[in-house]
């Protein structure tokens, strides 16, 4: 009986207590013909097999612990500090439900008062509620608010292309019963001052991300006029990350800052749980959605922490709720708070300063290479767009097998027209070395110009990179 | 209780709480005029950071500290082996955007949850991609919504919501752009009947039931609930929330549901974690499954001859209604739940649903005719729901809830459902102990006690807690939302 304490003498007695001869007794409600089936699942194995079994499945994945990685576009491989899982361990964290009982929930809602606060302080906004499931949704959210801001007088939202794929189409997948018009990304060339001049009286809200997908860095200034002009509210997608080094859309007049707060101090988990982040101004505060920590004091007239505004929220406004989200990420925001926490104002602004430098240093060696073209037409902050001789997906295959790299992220996947054009990450998780292995790995695809001296050249110095390094390959699963 | 200071209290200007390694690269000169002067983020030493969240944890009470048996929300032990599982390296540090080839075993262990999950509900299709249960039921209905489009029956506007339902399915029912009709229970907190019959016409697009219900009660015409709706062209969406009753017990496809939400956090143990994360993935029957979000594992069987294929794939299904978030869904989560799965079993599935329905019962026969059940002549499912009601007094279910807090008890969900006045919901779980229920049962007793000989101590209580009751008409009012390191 795995996790569950009865005694045979106990379960007999409880039955007595309740009147029924047998366990089968308790479930006449249900329709007969269909009662009790038998399940066609694999036998209980213990708890040492059933590790022992995920080990193996582990050993058939690669992983950025063991290699180094250069992927990003979306989800970026920083380093945790010990005092993050130390934290979330915490039974008494991570086994609470939501904090609907304060008086005994003092340690959830202080921590994600702190984490409102710092979430604040890093976007330079005045409001900050307690999570979404992540940053594609916290954006869908915030473009549903900014139509209710306008009362549903407007129901347009121009979107940049520049802004995350994914991110875009759970835009289009939420809004698709509200009759909304999601535009402004089908010309994938399109600039921010070409959203500009679509903005019109049925355009509730403007959508940018910075750094954006591509890693480039927008001009934020005097967007925030014009989108106000046209009685829209701007809403800005920012890595939190690059907000240590950057000035923060707060700064910039932004309504709503929101996007993926999985770089503050949560791994990559194949993609989830992470943590969708969301500001805004106090005078938008009641449209906002989710939850929210305000301050109070109780009987003793000591300060303490409530979950407020909750009029908003479905459980008690139903269908005139702002969302209908409930359970959101919790234990991800405080995550992110004692990442903010430890790393504080110097080491956040040294993490995003080693990814600038080192994404910089990873660009220039790499435009250095014959066929290889870095995009630096805009400013970028830890990736940028490298555009390849040969296509990426092959390039990636030769990276992982013979030099135990994650190589970037393949464009032509989601932008056709960006062909052979790879997003390369680089976070303070890569070392000087992995760089350079990925400049020398790299190095073999350029094509060579065919004169003895330099094939000479080009083999010697791959030698010399083989001979520091032991690559490591990728386990295939089977 | 001495009060923690805020994390901004204890901080000071130069310190910081983990050294970070100095730049082994060139630098580079920092964008012009895009670099921020300034940064309110605290500066705090490592030692006063631990220190900190310790002792904001220890005012926290979690499932691993005593009893919660808070109503809805299956409180139930949270196995640690799930918590190493999912912390496993190779399998937390992946990336969502590795090539699926390389992530071969996360694609096997997301494969066969959808598998288990199938299984245990009957569905032919199952999405791993919804976050949290009122994101499946968000993604459930939208399906429907496709379903109706894609047979051009744009009529349909209308979603029934039986007054029993969870609190979400109104919300996540708007959002996809419906408009909600309440459904009365009738004297047995069934549905009932003559109104659903009323109700049924082909405007409707779907019911949204909860079953169990949030009575706690097994629909006692849960089939011609289904055949009604049926009838008119409608789908049938189960708010899963309540799985813990029926693992073993009948798959809700078996019964004619055509959708349900899986909570991973409650029925598959992963931890609630103060708030999410959870996990919400959907089933759905045959017809709806080109409809569901993704991408969806594949297995591939060519794969099983041609060694140089892999043997998983993500695929979107044809007519998706696209992803409800970015990547696959929490699969941290997806790893905890696999693990709860593998370790329990069919019969092992079986004993949680049949001891979650014992323990409810019994506490339910402790507690009749000390507080009020509306339906405790019934025998109830996971859970059951009482009046926190004494008579004479003017004691309420606030005032029970608040008392059991200083017998270190979490309060059982009060004023949810609504249909209930005073209403207190519990729902002991599986994992509790015979001792626990009687201890729980002998506190609930004494509080009857209490409200008749002295009132003012439970209205006055918590007394032993890390704060007295808080003032949350002041915090709605003079709203304090941010430290005060901000300038507003």
């Amino acid at each position: 009986m795995t996790y569950i304490p009865h005694t045979d003498a106990e379960r007999f007695e409880m039955l007595k207590t309740i009147g029924v001869a047998k366990m089968e007794d308790l479930f006449r409600d249900v329709p007969e013909k269909v009662r009790f089936p038998q399940l066609q699942l694999p036998s209980a194995i213990a708890e040492m097999e059933v590790m022992e079994e995920l080990q193996q499945l582990a050993s058939a994945n690669a992983n950025t612990g063991e290699l180094a990685c250069f992927l990003g576009a979306g989800a970026y491989n920083h380093y945790v500090p010990t005092t993050v899982n130390y934290v979330l361990s915490r039974g008494e964290f991570y086994t609470a439900y939501t904090p609907y009982q304060p008086e005994i929930s003092q340690g959830t809602l202080q921590a994600m008062f702190e984490y409102q606060s710092m979430m604040c302080a890093l976007t330079d906004m005045e409001v900050s509620n307690a999570s979404h499931y992540d940053g594609a949704t916290s954006l869908a959210e915030g473009i549903i608010m900014a139509v209710a801001v306008s009362r549903g007088a407007r129901c347009k939202a121009l979107i940049s292309p520049a802004v995350h794929p994914q991110y875009r189409e759970v835009v289009r997948t939420y809004t698709q019963g509200m009759g909304l018009e999601i535009t402004g990304d089908e010309n994938l060339e399109a600039s921010v001052s070409d959203l500009v001049k679509l903005l019109d009286d049925a355009t509730a809200a403007l959508v940018v991300q910075t750094p954006n997908f591509f890693g480039q860095i927008e001009d934020l200034k005097g967007l925030a006029d014009q989108v106000h002009a046209a009685g829209a509210l701007l809403v800005v997608v920012a890595n939190p990350i690059s907000l240590g080094l950057l000035r923060p859309p707060g700064q910039f007049g932004a309504d709503i800052v929101c996007g993926e707060g999985q770089p503050l101090g949560i791994s990559t988990n194949f993609g989830g749980p992470y943590l969708g982040y969301f500001t805004t101004r106090k005078n938008l505060v009641r449209q906002m959605a989710g939850r929210l920590v305000g301050e109070t004091v109780d009987m003793d007239n000591q300060r303490g922490y409530v979950l407020t505004l909750s009029t908003r929220e479905q459980h008690i406004r139903r269908e005139k709720a702002t969302s209908n989200i409930c359970s959101n990420q919790g234990l991800m925001a405080l995550a992110a708070a004692v990442y903010m926490a430890t790393m504080g104002k110097c080491g956040l602004r040294q993490v995003a300063e080693l990814n600038y430098h080192k994404a910089h240093y990873a660009a220039e060696q790499i435009d250095a290479l014959r066929g290889f073209v870095v995009d630096k037409s805009k400013p970028f902050f830890n990736e940028f767009v490298v555009k390849c001789p040969k296509s990426v997906a092959a390039i990636n295959e030769q990276l992982l097998e013979e030099h135990g790299i994650i190589g970037g992220y393949d464009l032509g996947r989601e932008y056709p027209q960006l062909k052979n054009r790879m997003l390369v990450a680089v976070t303070e998780m890569n070392t000087k070395d992995q760089i350079d292995e990925l400049v020398a790995a790299l190095k073999e695809f350029a094509p060579k110009p065919a004169t003895k001296a330099t094939k000479k050249a080009a083999k010697a110095a791959k030698k010399t990179t083989q001979g520091t390094k032991t690559p490591k390959g990728t386990r295939r699963a089977r | 209780m001495t009060r923690e200071p805020l994390i901004y209290e204890v901080s000071a200007p130069g310190r910081c709480g983990v050294k970070m390694p100095e730049p082994d690269v060139p630098l580079a000169a920092l964008p012009d005029g895009m670099v921020r002067d300034d940064l309110a983020l605290p500066e705090v030493s490592q030692i006063d950071i631990v220190r900190h969240y310790l002792r904001l944890s220890q005012l926290n009470y979690g499932v691993d500290k005593g009893f919660y048996p808070l109503g809805s929300c299956t409180m139930k032990y949270n196995p640690k082996i799930n918590e190493e599982a999912a912390r496993i390296p190779g399998l937390a540090l992946t990336h969502p955007a590795q090539d699926p080839e390389t992530v071969q075993g996360n694609l096997a262990i997301m494969w066969a949850l959808q598998e288990f999950l199938k299984e245990i509900s009957g569905f032919a299709a199952v999405s791993l991609q919804p976050a949290a249960g009122a994101q499946g039921e968000f993604t459930g209905i939208l399906i429907i919504r496709a379903y109706h489009l894609a047979r051009g029956d744009a009529r349909r506007t209308k979603i029934l919501i039986p007054d029993s339902a969870h609190g979400t399915n109104p919300a996540s029912t708007t959002m996809a752009g419906y408009t909600t009709v309440e459904i009365k229970s009738d004297a047995r907190g069934n549905v009932d009947l003559a109104a659903l019959r009323a109700a049924c016409d082909d405007t409707v697009a779907a019911i949204m039931i909860t079953n169990p219900n949030t009575l706690g009660l097994f629909d006692e015409h849960i089939e011609e609930v289904i055949s009604l709706v049926h009838d008119c062209g409608a789908l049938v969406y189960g708010d899963g929330a309540n799985l813990n009753a029926l693992l073993g017990i009948v798959r809700p496809a078996d019964l004619g549901f055509d959708v349900m939400h899986f909570n991973l956090h409650k029925t598959f143990s992963t931890p609630h974690g103060g708030g999410g994360p959870g996990s919400g993935p959907v089933g759905v029957t045959a017809e709806l499954a080109n409809f569901l979000p993704g991408p969806l594992v594949v297995m591939d069987d060519s794969a099983l001859e041609d060694e140089t294929l892999p043997l998983y794939n993500l695929v979107m299904p044809e007519h998706s209604i696209g992803r409800v978030k970015a990547f696959f869904g929490n699969f941290g989560m997806l790893v905890r739940a696999y693990t709860y799965i593998r370790v329990h079993g069919p019969e092992g599935l079986r004993r949680i649903a049949e001891h979650a329905v014992l323990n409810a019962n019994y506490l339910q026969a402790r507690l009749r005719g000390v507080y009020p059940i509306p339906h405790g002549s019934r025998i109830c499912m996971h859970e059951f729901v009482a009046q926190g009601i004494v008579e004479g007094s003017d004691i309420r279910a606030l005032d029970i809830a608040k008392r059991l807090i200083d017998y270190d008890f979490h309060p059982p969900t009060n004023y949810f459902p609504l249909i209930v006045h005073e209403a207190l919901m519990i729902e002991p779980t599986e994992t509790e102990s015979k001792q626990t229920l009687d201890a729980f049962a002998d506190v609930m007793c004494k509080i009857v006690q209490e409200a008749k000989e002295n009132p003012q101590l439970l209205h006055d209580a918590p007394h032993i807690a890390p704060m007295r009751r808080l003032d949350e008409v002041r915090a709605a009012k003079q709203l304090i939302l941010c430290a005060p390191f901000h300038n507003d």
